[in-house]
């Protein structure tokens, strides 16, 4: 028995060691920078331990913005990506042929690298010298006025950023409730159908109560995900994200660690635990507000 | 005859004739916007420099296709650099991991050791914490460590998931214990056991757990970002950030969408080749969790 | 209302891909089903019962034929709205609605000028559940309910729109043996109250010879015959009819016919008036458990292996070498008493209980006793 013990947390070591390191040891740390006050890396100093990097945080105007911009960036995307792909995925599962072809067509964008094509995003919506750029054409010619995108004014800026997030996000969610609708027993739509139901009584009836969890999960994933939107941004507006008004919660983190503000781990730490405290609220929330509405049958 | 039958009859087929109508043309049209990105880099890739910049208005179409931005793509910036770098970190961080993630899975699917339970369920609460929660002290460890611009610095964070054990043991979990009483009694080893049974038994798990690392290891950008300033050591999502914004790419865009369309490629083909099994992996992987 | 099928077929493209062979799983069905009747599909596992059913239901379009109900033709018309009750396999009860939901569900449907207010709809709900004996689990979830419950639930479900036809598949298979007894009694009564024209389906020949007005008997997609449950179990037309009524299974032997007479081996079991059979030819000779009567100077010699005392009645288990059954079953009165010390028993035959069979066609072959 205790040369199995033995055993065991032999094979447990490597992944031990490197969780220790990487996860354990961090988590506790994050929570000892948060407390060193003001601790900039360069100096290796701090001035005292308190609350006031979480208030020199939430006094910051970058950091003001970067939580507006991940509110309004979740609020609109969530429920818009979600819901967008709950339609793709009952079209998807209503038909037959060329089924799969649309399938694999749909989920492109996840094997495709963020970065990469988000520089597509900024070009198609770029107006520079040479060029409105594409969507600034289509806007003209339907009649509108062209507007910058990239450059120009916040509620477009944040527009190209909330169109971006739901087209990377959708694929993953397509994917989910497609599956979801294919596990619901066609016996179910049957037997609607033998007692008269209408298309739409069957979807809310049936189809949507025997699907909620998945939804409920997406939706919980969706929210966590988007708190933590960070590298589309850069995708498309460039790493200089504060300048550009577009910065996230994530990015102001990563931004006192490194770059301008010249390495203050322990304001990034207190925005971490910020971030993360709005996250675990929220799903929370989400947790009591399914127990309500969500079928688990 | 029924004449209201005969109605009810008519109009189901006209009704079911709009209803697959309005699906088709909106599937259609969501593929159309999936699409049109990558059709335009691509578009854009071949398109030459002068060319580009003298469309005022872009055109959906070239006549004059040209290379030239590809092969600029991969000696005037060092394109093929970030691929190689890429490369290797993908397979050493995929490979490490399978070795660290496998043992652990084991331990925890087959082997009886004291406080196995309470260990997997402080284990299992380590699913919830977010990278960016840990990711300060890491950046700080590895500076420290004097591991900054090296792969060892951008691999070893990235060696353990949690979720992955998860999977994994939840896998293992399912092949009967007398499999394992068989192989005792026939003096098969733990690790012959593992390696000749487990392994093989749970291979379809243990590929999408490759396929899902790849694909995060190919497109991760916020770590390498973080760890690496020196050019040498930038992945692909670095490197073309870094073109973009202070190297040849910011006014050369068929030269940018040509380092776009490169990055691209190598998972776009893999995921035409593994498509199923690419799908069916994500679909299991992202309803477990 | 009676339902009408007219050479309904149903073909289904074969699922190897290579051949282009199709499953013809009902072929050419033409019967027809009289109002208020309560009728059994009767048939082995793929014979195309279910299928048929489908196609009366409107879950399935034939691929040739017609379905009428009453005067009307059906066969295009989507099942929302032919206005059938339906009760699955496996009930198919919504598991996230409570009895009463499930129950009320079909009401909810109703448009135009049938639509029903809360308190009609409550009301036509309680008086099925009332029917099923149901009415004390209407708060309940189908998951915190009992297999015949659940059974129970899905009955009133499909007969609380007053169903023109009340379609059952394999209702009672999900049942343990003394509940599907219970039930199926159940089943007849409900079907009287309401008078509604019943079809059901089932792979169970005592279920559907018990308590059917008639039955449908299928294979391979063909009706081999249709009647009342006793006329096609006493006048089976083939052999597979013959063999598939009846517990315990008809005794099926090697014969042969030689002039008027029935041979099994050598001993001439019967005599016969007039026989349709021109020439003498080997025949199959089917005789019913019930259909031997012990005698001491009976023509049949069969091997004894033993005596299984079941009460009312006797059951001789023996063997004989031309039989196909492992073991041939008799059952006689228990006023009879068999020597078991004896290696033998000695029967003679009743006519009505035993036919003969063409063996090449499994065709019956017709004759008559003086």
């Amino acid at each position: 028995m205790d040369n199995n013990n033995r055993k065991a947390w032999l094979y447990l070591l490597p992944a031990f060691l490197f969780l220790g390191v990487f996860m354990i040891y961090p988590l506790v740390d994050v929570f000892i920078y948060s407390f060193e006050e003001g601790y900039n890396f360069a100096s290796q100093s701090y001035f005292g331990t308190g609350g006031y990097n979480y208030s020199y945080v939430l006094h910051d105007t970058y950091f003001l913005q970067a939580l507006k911009n991940t509110f309004i960036l979740v609020i609109i995307t969530v429920p818009l990506s979600t819901g967008l792909a709950l339609l793709i995925s009952l079209g998807l599962s209503s038909i037959k042929p060329l089924r799969d072809l649309y399938q694999t067509v749909f989920f492109l964008p996840y094997v495709t690298n963020t970065l990469a094509v988000g520089m597509v995003f900024m070009v198609l919506f770029k107006k520079t010298a040479y060029s409105d750029g594409l969507v600034n054409l289509l806007i003209t010619k339907l009649g509108g006025t062209s507007v910058d995108f990239i450059n120009g004014p916040y509620w477009a800026k944040m527009m190209v950023m909330c169109i971006y997030t739901v087209w990377i996000v959708m694929p993953f969610k397509i994917l989910i409730l497609t599956s979801a609708l294919a596990s619901v027993n066609p016996l179910y739509y049957n037997a609607a159908k033998v007692d008269g139901t209408s298309k739409f009584r069957i979807f809310y009836k049936i189809t949507l109560p025997m699907i909620s969890p998945m939804i409920f999960y997406l939706v919980i994933t969706g929210f966590i995900g988007a708190f933590k939107a960070y590298a589309d941004e850069v995708a498309i507006f460039g790493t200089d994200l504060n300048a550009a008004k577009m910065n996230t919660i994530v990015g102001y983190v990563y931004d006192m660690l490194y770059g301008d503000s010249g390495g203050y781990p322990s304001f990034g730490a207190a925005a971490a635990i910020i971030l993360f405290a709005i996250v675990l609220t929220i799903t929370v929330i989400n947790l009591l507000v399914s127990r309500k509405h969500v079928t688990y049958a | 005859m029924n004449t209201e039958y005969e109605k009810i009859e008519r109009n189901t087929l006209i009704r079911e004739r709009v209803r697959k109508g309005i699906i088709y043309t909106c599937l259609t049209i969501w593929a159309i916007l999936v699409l049109f990105p990558f059709y335009w880099m691509l578009l854009t890739s071949i398109k030459g420099y002068s060319a580009y910049n003298g469309e005022y208005i872009p055109k959906f179409y070239t006549l004059s296709p040209t290379l030239e931005n590809y092969s600029q793509a991969f000696t005037a910036v060092s394109l093929g650099k970030y691929l190689l770098n890429t490369v290797i970190f993908t397979l050493a961080t995929t490979a490490l991991m399978i070795v660290v993630i496998t043992l652990a899975a084991f331990a925890f699917a087959r082997l009886q050791f004291r406080g196995k339970n309470l260990v997997f369920a402080l284990f299992l609460s380590l699913m919830m914490i977010p990278n960016e929660l840990v990711v300060i002290t890491n950046f700080v460890t590895v500076t420290n460590l004097n591991m900054r611009n090296t792969f060892l610095g951008l691999i070893l964070p990235s060696i353990t998931s949690v979720f992955y054990i998860y999977l994994l043991k939840e896998n293992f979990a399912l092949i009967p214990d007398d499999l394992y009483y068989a192989a005792k009694v026939d003096g098969t080893s733990d690790l012959r056991y593992l390696r000749k049974v487990m392994i093989p038994i749970c291979k379809p798990t243990m590929v999408t757990i490759i396929i899902l690392k790849v694909i995060e290891c190919w497109n991760s950008y916020v770590w390498p970002r973080l760890i690496t300033d020196d050019a040498n050591y930038f992945l692909v999502s670095n490197g073309i950030q870094e073109l973009r914004e202070n190297g040849m790419g910011r006014e050369n865009i068929p030269l940018m969408m040509a380092a776009v369309v490169a990055i691209s490629l190598p998972l776009i083909v893999l995921f035409i080749i593994f498509r199923k099994k690419i799908m069916a992996g994500v679909a299991r992987g992202g309803t477990k969790g | 209302m009676k339902v009408v099928l007219e050479h309904l077929t149903k073909r289904f493209p074969s699922r190897n891909k290579k051949s282009n062979e199709e499953v013809i799983a009902a072929n050419d069905l033409t019967f027809e089903i009289p109002d208020g009747k309560l009728i059994g599909l009767l048939g082995p596992s793929g014979c195309g019962k279910s299928t048929t059913l489908n196609m009366i239901s409107g879950l399935l379009k034939p691929t040739e034929g017609k379905i009428f109900f009453g005067e009307d033709d059906v066969t295009d018309l989507p099942a929302e709205h032919r206005g059938v009750g339906l009760v699955f396999q496996s009930y198919a009860l919504y598991p996230h609605l409570t009895v009463r939901q499930n129950i009320t569900f079909p009401l909810e449907n109703l448009k135009g000028d049938k639509k029903l207010t809360k308190e009609q709809m409550a009301e036509k709900a309680l008086e099925a559940a009332k029917l099923v004996q149901i009415d004390q689990l209407m708060d309940r979830k189908p998951s915190e309910l009992s297999g015949g419950q659940q059974q129970r639930v899905a009955i009133a479900r499909a007969l609380v729109k007053m169903p023109k036809v009340l379609l059952l598949d394999e209702p009672l298979s999900n049942l343990d043996a003394r509940l599907r007894l219970q039930t199926r009694e159940e089943l007849r009564r409900i079907q009287r109250e309401t008078g509604i024209t019943t079809i059901f389906v089932t792979h169970d020949q005592e279920e559907a010879m018990s308590i059917s007005d008639s039955i449908v008997v299928m294979k391979d997609g063909l009706v081999h015959q249709i009647g009342k449950p006793q006329e096609v179990y006493d006048n089976p037309v083939n052999l597979f009819v013959a063999k598939f009524l009846g517990t315990p299974p008809i005794n099926v032997f090697q014969g042969s016919v030689r002039g008027k007479d029935i041979y099994i081996g050598e001993e001439k079991v019967l005599e016969t008036n007039s026989l349709q059979l021109s020439n003498d030819s080997d025949v199959v000779v089917a005789v019913r458990p019930e259909g031997f009567l012990l005698d001491e100077n009976g023509p049949l010699t069969l091997n004894l292996d033993r005596v299984e005392v079941m009460g009312r009645d006797i059951s001789v288990v023996s063997t004989h070498p031309d039989c196909e059954n492992a073991s041939i079953r008799s059952i006689i009165d228990s006023d009879n008493e068999v020597n078991t010390d004896s290696k033998t028993v000695r029967f003679s035959l009743k006519p009505k209980k035993m036919h003969i069979f063409n063996k090449e066609t499994g065709e019956r072959i017709p004759f008559t006793v003086k």
